[in-house]
C-alpha cells in the first residue's frame, strides 16, 4: 500500500506538471525535497543521542520496567505475546507518555527504540507483525493533553480565547485512538494466521 | 486558568524528565554518565538510518505538491466534503494532515491569519490539526528504521483511525462553535 501511494504521489505530480506544461519546477521540487529530508534527519542527531541515552538510565535503573508493570494489565491485552517486563514495553509506554504530553521530540526515540524491540520479538523479520501495527495505530492516534503548539499558534493569531480548543481536541483523538484500536482488533482478527 | 495549566506543563514537561530519570538511576546506585553515554552513542547511527525513508517520502510529497497535483485534489474533494459540513478552507488541511506536520502546520497557520483564531474555521482547523498525526510520515519512518518491508494492514488502520478523529473534529465544532 505504501508502494503505490508513493508512486501515485510521484506520477500524480509528473501527470499534473506535463499537462501544464510546466517541469522546471518539479525538478527543484525533487531537489528540495532531498534537502529537507537531510534537515530532518540531522536534526535527529541530537535530540535522538539525548534521549537514547536517557533511555538506557531508564532502562538499567528498572524505570521502564516500573512504568510497563504499572501498566501491564492494560498493555498485556493490547500487546498479547509481549512479556511484561521486555524492553519494548517500557519503551512504548514512555512512547505514550511522551505523547500524551505532547514532547513530540522525546517520542520519536522511544518509539524507534520500541520498534526496535518488536522486530526482535518478530519472526517475519520482513514483515511487520501484529504487535507492531497496534502500536502504530495507537501512537499515530495518541492522546494528547497538552495540543501545545497549536495553542501557541492560536495566541500568535491574537486569539481570546486560545485554549477553547483543548476539550475538543481530547475528545476528537480519544475517539480517534478507540476507533483505531477497535479497527486494529478486527484486523488482527482476520489476519490471525499469521 | 488552563491556559495557565497547560503552558505550565508544556514548560515542565521535558526538563522534568531530563532531571527525574537521571536522578532515579543515581537513586538506584547506577554510573549514570556512563550508561547514558553508552545508550546515546547509538543517537548517530539511529538518524542517519532514517535518512532514506525521509528523502523517499519528502520528495514525492514535493513534487506532489510544486506541481499543483494537490490542488487538483482538493478541487475536486471541496464541493462533496461540503455537502457534509465540512468549509472547503479546512479541505487542504485534512488532505496535508496525514502527509506532513509541517506543511499542515503552515495551512493552519495560514487559516487562522485569515479568517480569524474564534472564528468557526479557525476553531475547526484548530482542533484538526491537535487531533491527528502524520500518519503516513510515522509510518514510513518507523517501518522504515526496523526494514519492515510488507507493513499488511498497517496504513489502512491508522488511516480509518485518523477519519474518525477528522469526523469527531468536524461534528464537535459544528455542535459547540456554530
Amino acid at each position: 500500500m505504501v508502494n503505490v501511494i508513493w508512486l501515485l504521489l510521484i506520477l500524480g505530480g509528473m501527470v499534473v506538471s506535463g499537462l501544464h506544461h510546466s517541469m522546471a519546477p518539479v525538478t527543484a521540487a525533487i531537489i528540495e525535497g532531498t534537502e529537507k529530508a537531510v534537515e530532518v534527519a540531522f536534526g535527529f542527531i541530537g535530540i535522538l543521542t539525548l534521549w537514547l541515552g536517557l533511555a538506557r538510565i531508564a532502562e538499567q535503573s528498572g524505570l521502564m520496567r516500573a512504568l510497563a508493570r504499572a501498566l501491564a494489565p492494560v498493555f498485556s491485552r493490547l500487546f498479547p505475546g509481549i512479556p511484561d517486563d521486555h524492553p519494548a514495553m517500557g519503551n512504548m509506554v514512555m512512547n505514550m507518555v511522551a505523547n500524551i504530553l505532547g514532547m513530540g521530540s522525546a517520542a520519536t526515540p522511544f518509539g524507534l527504540k520500541a520498534m526496535e524491540e518488536l522486530q526482535k520479538l518478530n519472526e517475519n523479520k520482513e514483515e511487520a507483525s501484529a504487535n507492531m501495527i497496534t502500536f502504530l495505530a495507537i501512537n499515530t492516534a495518541t492522546l494528547t493533553l497538552v495540543p501545545a503548539t497549536v495553542v501557541a499558534l492560536r495566541v500568535a493569531a491574537g486569539s481570546k480565547n486560545p485554549t477553547v480548543i483543548v476539550g475538543p481536541t481530547i475528545i476528537a483523538t480519544a475517539f480517534s485512538m478507540a476507533v483505531a484500536i477497535a479497527v486494529d482488533r478486527i484486523f488482527r482478527y482476520f489476519h490471525r494466521d499469521h | 486558568m488552563l491556559s495557565h495549566v497547560i503552558d505550565t506543563i508544556s514548560v515542565w514537561a521535558i526538563p522534568s524528565l531530563v532531571a527525574f530519570i537521571p536522578f532515579y538511576g543515581w537513586l538506584k546506585g547506577l554510573a549514570i554518565f556512563d550508561v547514558f553515554v553508552e545508550g546515546a552513542a547509538e543517537g548517530f547511527a539511529m538518524a542517519l538510518k532514517t535518512l532514506p525513508f525521509l528523502v523517499g517520502i519528502l520528495v514525492a510529497l514535493n513534487v506532489f505538491q510544486v506541481s499543483g497535483a494537490l490542488d487538483a485534489v482538493i478541487g475536486l474533494l471541496a464541493k462533496p466534503l461540503g455537502y457534509v459540513g465540512v468549509p472547503a478552507a479546512v479541505v487542504p488541511l485534512i488532505l496535508v494532515r496525514p502527509l506532513s506536520g509541517g506543511a499542515a502546520m503552515g495551512i493552519v497557520t495560514g487559516i487562522l491569519q485569515r479568517y480569524g483564531p474564534d472564528s468557526f474555521v479557525g476553531q475547526l482547523a484548530s482542533t484538526l490539526q491537535g487531533s491527528t498525526d502524520t500518519t503516513f510520515y510515522v509510518l514510513t519512518l518507523y517501518f522504515g528504521t526496523v526494514a519492515i518491508r510488507k507493513t499488511r494492514y498497517a496504513l489502512a488502520v491508522a488511516l480509518i483511525g485518523d477519519l474518525a478523529g477528522f469526523v469527531a473534529a468536524v461534528v464537535l465544532s459544528h455542535w459547540l462553535y456554530r
